[in-house]
């Protein structure tokens, strides 16, 4: 994975100083908080319900044993002893003081960790793959372009006062793993005539008024991959609106210009801003690649595994996928055991997965935007051992992409946007479904909870979603179905009128029950969905 | 009854206006009644608090309890970990939020 | 400070008229654009420029940052100043786009403008100034 070079340091070091004197004149009264707000914001820290919150960086979800102890050592010195990963392959901490914001940043500086852009109307974490590097049907590793477009983003003088977020998502496969058509820029490499390139979907993304990207240019030279960037986002921060915060997404003003003429205006500014210069050169491509060369595999080594132990079995098919080295496997940690918050991890369960990641997996983890965890290159012949050291340390749970695998944002438990709470909906449904043959029986039933419209947990690209609102005071609970967040993207549709707690667990299980009754084949409830249509699911849910 | 409630500048902690200081303790909150807006003008321009904003609450026999939920999870943590609220060993604070 | 600014020139003394107002009369040569008015539409009359101010209304509104690139990346060599609610935090950042004067509603703290400009000896991206991204230093 990447390591900086002193130039790197620099930027992140002298970025702690001045967050540190920004924090000082807060303090001192020296600004407002309506002057510190964006500052604070772009240094990844938010005021919540119950103390300012730190969403500390994960660029492209890739870290390695180092920086994960200090995640858990920020979370046992400064927080309160844990941390919740995100669906933007992040990590939030709840509980943090103003005044400890500038240590908090100088020691993750010591292992090339910050909070640089992580909120605020600038370009945020670049996100990709969990699977790069490791899975067999990429054309690349897309990594390599998600760092030079960190770089590239990181303090860009032009694109920090944005009309609002921009989310950008590099992928290298036709299987979207990273939601790609859901981000503000998804973009796909691929190839044409033997030459790298890249195809750029713009203006997706979840909120209020959900979109699917559409395509705006199917084939960019990677040489030009940069600059065309840069012609996008100009265009954004030129005509995005401002009148209006729910206005002011790119989605927005593509679906108003049209794709077609955002594409067009696009190609103008690219044409100009490809005579600036601003392409890195091949070599620089060449140095960051190099960073992500593949660990040194051991080769022969054997693709059996002893299935004896039945939970191992069990563990194995569920979490554990294929990869493209012989005698290798990724192996899929979920942070979703039933009863327990989505997402979250003790700083003991970090430090866990720190030693298990340097031992067996080459050093390397990922964060998906599922909030799980990947350990992305384990030899089969460790699989056993690594599976008994999950266990011991409560990160086994064998329920990847089942039902109780659920996304759900942090809610109204610590969230001061949110209307409704989404936690205690997730540990419900995961306890009514708890039993694990009934799960798997279910199968691939991807269930994602947002407590506001903001969607931070992406329930317009769940197979069920549910978002939480606030009705007279009251939390209630909309269904929707047949949403993926995959590369056959689709939003998921209402299906009426809102639940209180219980009664949408109740609306859930009524769903699923409907799924097994009408399902053939192989099919996965989102096949079902998609073959039978939303009335016989209307029908089950309200009579 | 209306609380002016807002967090600590420099903690992040949620703070309630006493009569004359913060509480991290909804139940030593006062009835601002129209003097809210005088009060959280003075506090919040000498920092002793950020984001300042007024309430509705009920009086009950355990205190004022906030109109909505979301400031009754301000003044209590949150629902989902009692062990991180400001009663942790009370097993019924949950039902005080609810 | 009230006014800040990074030229060796002496201030124009002509009021910057509006861009309506530019493009009709032919002897200004100063210029006030709007967050909503299309920078490039004084290409064309570069040469007859010797300030723009670029309006701030509200610092959040980023737009003025783009209309200042555009117009060094056009050429302009004359004063590029922002104007509004200009705070010292995104000095750098006006800077690195090309803005060399500052008009800002609020007076600047000195001591902080400094220490705000001479924080960051390098950057990422190439911009309207003269810093030399990192890929470059890396490569030569």
């Amino acid at each position: 994975m990447y390591k900086y070079d002193t130039y790197d340091q620099a930027i992140v070091d002298a970025r702690v100083a001045e967050f540190a004197d920004q924090v000082r004149r807060r303090l001192a009264g020296e600004i407002t908080e309506d002057q510190f707000k964006p500052l604070r914001l772009m240094n990844g820290l938010y005021l919540q319900l119950h103390a300012y919150m730190l969403r500390v960086a994960i660029p492209y979800g890739t870290l390695d044993s180092r920086q994960m102890r200090m995640l858990a050592h920020i979370a046992r010195k400064y927080d309160r002893d844990y941390g919740h990963f995100t669906t933007r392959q992040n990590i939030q901490y709840n509980w943090i003081k103003l005044d400890d914001a500038p240590a908090i940043l100088a020691d993750l500086a010591t292992v090339e960790m910050h909070a640089i852009q992580t909120s605020g109307n600038c370009i945020r974490n670049i996100s990709s793959d969990q699977y790069a590097g490791a899975a067999a049907d990429e054309i690349a590793d897309p990594r390599p372009w998600a760092e030079l477009l960190r770089q590239w983003s990181t303090f860009h003088p032009e694109f920090s006062y944005l009309p609002r977020k921009f989310k950008i998502a590099v992928i290298a496969a036709d299987e979207d793993r990273a939601a790609m058509r859901l981000h503000d820029i998804g973009i796909q490499l691929v190839e044409r005539d033997g030459k790298l390139g890249a195809a750029f979907y713009v203006g997706g993304g979840m909120g209020r008024t959900p979109m699917v990207a559409p395509l705006i240019k199917d084939y960019v030279p990677i040489e030009d991959f940069l600059s065309y960037s840069e012609a996008c986002l100009r265009v954004y921060n030129r005509h995005g609106r401002r009148d209006n915060i729910y206005k002011a997404r790119i989605k927005i003003l593509i679906h108003e210009l049209g794709a077609q003429e955002y594409a067009r205006q696009v190609e103008e500014e690219f044409a100009h801003v490809k005579t600036l210069g601003i392409d890195p050169p091949a070599a620089e491509l060449e140095r960051i690649s190099a960073f992500f060369a593949p660990p040194a595999f051991e080769a022969g080594l054997s693709d059996e595994i002893d299935r004896t132990d039945p939970d191992f079995a069990v563990w194995l098919d569920q979490n554990v996928k294929a990869h493209k080295q012989p005698g290798y496997a990724i192996v899929n940690i979920s942070l979703k055991k039933t009863g327990e918050i989505p997402g979250d991890a003790s700083s003991a369960q970090i430090d866990v997965m720190a030693d298990i990641a340097e031992a067996y997996s080459f050093d390397e983890l990922r964060v998906t935007h599922a909030q799980n965890i990947v350990l992305p290159h384990v030899a089969k012949r460790d699989l056993y051992t690594v599976w008994q050291k999950l266990v011991d340390a409560d990160l086994a749970a064998p329920n990847l992409d089942l039902i109780s695998d659920i996304i759900a944002c942090p809610g109204l438990d610590y969230c001061s946007l949110a209307n409704a709470r989404s936690i205690p909906i997730a540990q419900k449904i995961a306890q009514r479904f708890a039993d694990l043959d009934r799960q798997r029986d279910l199968g691939e039933l991807k269930l994602k909870i947002s407590g506001c419209i903001n969607a931070c947990g992406h329930h317009h690209a769940g197979h069920i979603g549910i978002l939480g609102v606030d009705r007279k005071g009251t939390e209630n609970y909309q269904l929707s179905l047949g949403g993926s967040g995959a590369e056959d993207t689709s939003l998921g549709k209402i299906t009426g009128p809102g639940f209180d707690e219980d009664g949408v667990v109740d609306a859930v299980e009524r769903v699923t029950d409907k799924y097994l009754e009408l399902r053939e084949g192989g099919e996965r409830f989102l096949d079902t969905y998609r073959r039978v249509g939303f009335d016989p699911f209307k029908e089950a849910i309200y009579g | 009854m209306k609380l002016l409630t807002g967090n600590d500048l420099a903690s992040g902690a949620v703070t309630w206006w006493t009569g004359n200081g913060w509480s991290i303790h909804v139940e030593d909150a006062i009835d601002v009644d129209e003097h809210g807006d005088a009060v959280l003008a003075v506090e919040e321009a000498a920092r002793r608090v950020n984001a300042p904003y007024i309430i509705d609450a009920v009086g009950t026999a355990e205190g004022p309890r906030p109109a909505h939920i979301k400031d009754r999870i301000r003044a209590l943590g949150p629902t989902v970990r009692p062990d991180l609220t400001l009663k942790p060993a009370d097993p019924n604070a949950g039902d005080w939020v609810i | 400070m009230g006014e800040l600014r990074f030229r060796d020139d002496e201030a124009l003394e002509q009021p910057a008229v509006t861009l309506d107002a530019f493009l009709d009369q032919s002897n200004a040569t100063a210029v006030r654009l709007e967050p909503d008015e299309d920078a490039r539409l004084l290409i064309p009359h570069l040469e007859r420029l010797a300030l723009v101010e670029v309006a701030f209304p509200k610092f959040r509104d980023g737009r003025g940052y783009s209309s200042a690139r555009i117009l060094r990346e056009a050429g302009y060599k004359g004063e590029l100043r922002a104007q509004g609610d200009v705070l010292v935090d995104q000095l750098l950042y006006m800077r690195r786009c090309g803005f060399d004067s500052f008009a800002p509603e609020k007076p600047l703290d000195a001591a902080v403008v400094e220490s705000t400009l001479s924080r960051f000896d390098n950057v990422y991206q190439g911009a309207a100034d003269a810093a030399v991204p990192v890929w470059k230093l890396r490569h030569g």
